[in-house]
């Protein structure tokens, strides 16, 4: 039990030290990019009305692409996976006493500040570019905490799975495509009731619809409602799903992970980078 | 499982087969506690498949494997805290600084701490140890090749292992680089005591570093023993060339003075050109993995074929 214990405060340690990376030097310049450019996209939609809500597109956009940034957490861990295992990061914790069980932790813990850093870069300049957010009650932010908590789980542990299945740093590249195609039909940009039924559907299977819901639901007035299905905001059901793929992620991450890292050797490690170097060379 | 004390390393007909193709059979040999071995062999003979068998991150087909008592492949957290691990070449957490890494891998061995070994190695004495104390709050990619394989070195010993791998590690070192791994290599197994397991294709350095050599070549051991014992048992066969009444006549024989001597006597002014070549260790380690291949069924023939005399 020590050693576990041990582990994880190991695994907060190197999570810290790894979202110091994360933000130091170049890799800040990537870090802003999307979130800024998330704020400036809000900025020229802040005057657009919608229908007869009285709030404007920026207003009803800004809290969704919070529940974006959440899902995005999925391809962070599929990325940074596919890295570490080219690189052999992976090999070498375990070749480690408990060393995966610190490599995930800190992964989680890194990943986790990296996404809450994102949301703090576009809501606090946020609440001052748009109107009518309901930042003051403590009720928004309770739905925020429980659909940030269960977003975060849910989305890191089904990118911990995906990572683990696909070979290669290119392979993790091509995972970004469907979940781009998942967000263009998720309500985030655009209110999802207007879009053809079928693709309402396709898009309440993931957890991003629901994700950008749970936050528009503590953020916005209650009027703002009217544009969503069933003009509610509908959250037992954004728990039942957001929950239920956290509970799969929960259980099958572990074992898919066990799987993949029971894969790894010094000669796989050094298979890939052949392969790499062929297609560099 | 069985096994004394004094073994750190058993292995007893150990198989491996990747589909249908059998890269390891029938291996086995042993590791006495603080003995430095070498897995001496040509690419592709299946040292790799061995040493990752025995570091617990392969399964093999057959065979019994003990390694610090235990079966690698069900090896525990506390097994693994005893066993330091040193691969080709890593490339991974280039941005980490050294000594941050080297404190965070070091923090896992903490909990497996013992009266007699204490864990970790303290991290500048260690950093001290393999000469990187300049390099201490550098970023890992920085490094040149041979800090970076020191950092490997480094890391694979911050748990204070009973046991080390290192495979391949010179790999890709220029020479000084590879001197100076030596040297490093030799200073720190005096210090630590630990027992070592180490894979290369290069005789030279298996002669230089190790106490005792196990030759593997197309999946079988041809040879084990000290340098010196190889050098005895198989080195035995000089190249003897003669001209004999026009004829070139070439003759392997483990005594090529006596030999000489006993041809002279018999043939006298008959012998022309005769030439004398002492076998090196190389050139016979070469001969015994070239027949290895060749024919491979019967690996377990130590000793070159010897050759009569012929055109």
């Amino acid at each position: 039990m020590t050693a576990v214990t041990h582990a994880l405060r190991a695994g907060i340690g190197r999570g810290l030290i790894e979202l110091r990376q994360a933000f130091t030097g170049t890799e800040l310049v990537n870090q802003l990019l999307w979130p800024v450019a998330t704020l400036v996209a809000v900025f020229f939609l802040r005057d657009m009305a919608i229908g007869t809500t009285g709030l404007t597109l920026g207003t009803i956009i800004l809290p969704g692409t919070l529940g974006m940034f959440v899902a995005l957490g999925l391809l962070l861990v599929v990325q940074q996976l596919a890295a570490d295992r080219e690189d052999g990061t992976l090999l070498r914790a375990k070749a480690t006493p408990n060393g995966i069980r610190a490599y995930l932790v800190g992964k989680l813990v890194q990943i986790s500040a990296t996404i809450l850093a994102y949301l703090a870069i576009i809501l606090i300049p946020g609440v001052f570019l748009v109107d009518g957010l309901d930042v003051a009650d403590p009720q928004s932010w309770i739905t925020f905490a429980w659909v940030l908590v269960l977003g975060l789980v849910a989305t890191q542990t089904i990118g911990a799975i995906l990572g683990s299945l696909v070979a290669t740093p290119r392979g993790a590249g091509y995972l970004s495509l469907p979940v781009l195609g998942l967000i263009a039909i998720s309500g985030i940009f655009a209110p999802i009731t207007g879009l053809p039924e079928w693709l309402q559907w396709i898009a309440q299977v993931f957890p991003i619809y629901w994700l950008g819901l749970g936050m528009r639901a503590s953020f916005l007035p209650d009027d703002a409602v009217v544009v969503e299905i069933g003009e509610s905001w509908r959250q037992l059901e954004t728990a039942a799903v957001l929950g239920a793929w956290a509970i799969v992620g929960l259980v099958l991450a572990p074992v898919v992970l066990r799987r993949m890292a029971r894969r790894e050797s010094g000669s796989r490690v050094a298979e890939r980078r052949e392969k790499a170097l062929q297609r560099v060379g | 499982m069985a096994m004394t004390d004094h073994l750190a390393i058993e292995v007893e007909g150990l198989r491996m087969r990747y589909g249908t193709t059998d890269v390891l059979h029938d291996v086995s040999f042993q590791v006495r506690q603080g003995e430095m071995l070498a897995l001496l062999g040509p690419n592709g003979a299946g040292k790799t498949s061995t040493i990752e068998i025995l570091e617990g991150f392969r399964m093999r087909s057959a065979g019994r494997v003990a390694v610090l008592g235990a079966d690698p492949a069900h090896g525990t957290e506390e097994w693994r805290a005893r066993i330091g691990i040193v691969l080709q070449s890593w490339r991974d957490h280039p941005k980490w600084r050294v000594r941050e890494l080297l404190a965070f891998q070091g923090s896992l061995y903490e909990p497996y701490s013992t009266a007699r070994i204490r864990r970790p190695w303290e991290v500048d004495d260690l950093l001290a140890a393999v000469g990187l104390t300049e390099q201490a709050g550098k970023p890992i990619s920085t490094l040149s090749g041979g800090q970076r394989r020191r950092l490997d070195v480094a890391i694979g010993l911050v748990g204070r292992p009973e046991l080390v791998f290192l495979d391949e590690p010179t790999t890709g070192l220029d020479p000084k680089a590879r001197r100076d791994f030596h040297a490093l290599v030799r200073r720190i197994r005096d210090d630590l005591e630990s027992t070592v397991l180490i894979t290369t294709h290069d005789l030279d350095e298996a002669e230089k570093l190790a106490d005792r050599i196990v030759i593997l070549t197309g999946g079988r051991i041809v040879a084990d023993g000290t340098s010196e014992q190889l050098a005895r048992k198989i080195v035995g066969h000089d190249e003897v060339r003669w001209v004999q009444g026009g004829e070139h006549l070439v003759r392997y024989v483990p005594d090529s003075t006596a030999f000489a001597r006993e041809l002279f006597a018999r043939e006298g002014e008959d012998i022309r050109e005769l030439e004398l070549r002492r076998a090196s260790l190389e050139e016979t380690y070469l001969t015994l993995v070239r027949n290895a291949e060749s024919d491979g069924t019967e690996a377990a023939e130590v000793e070159p074929e010897p050759n009569g005399a012929s055109r």
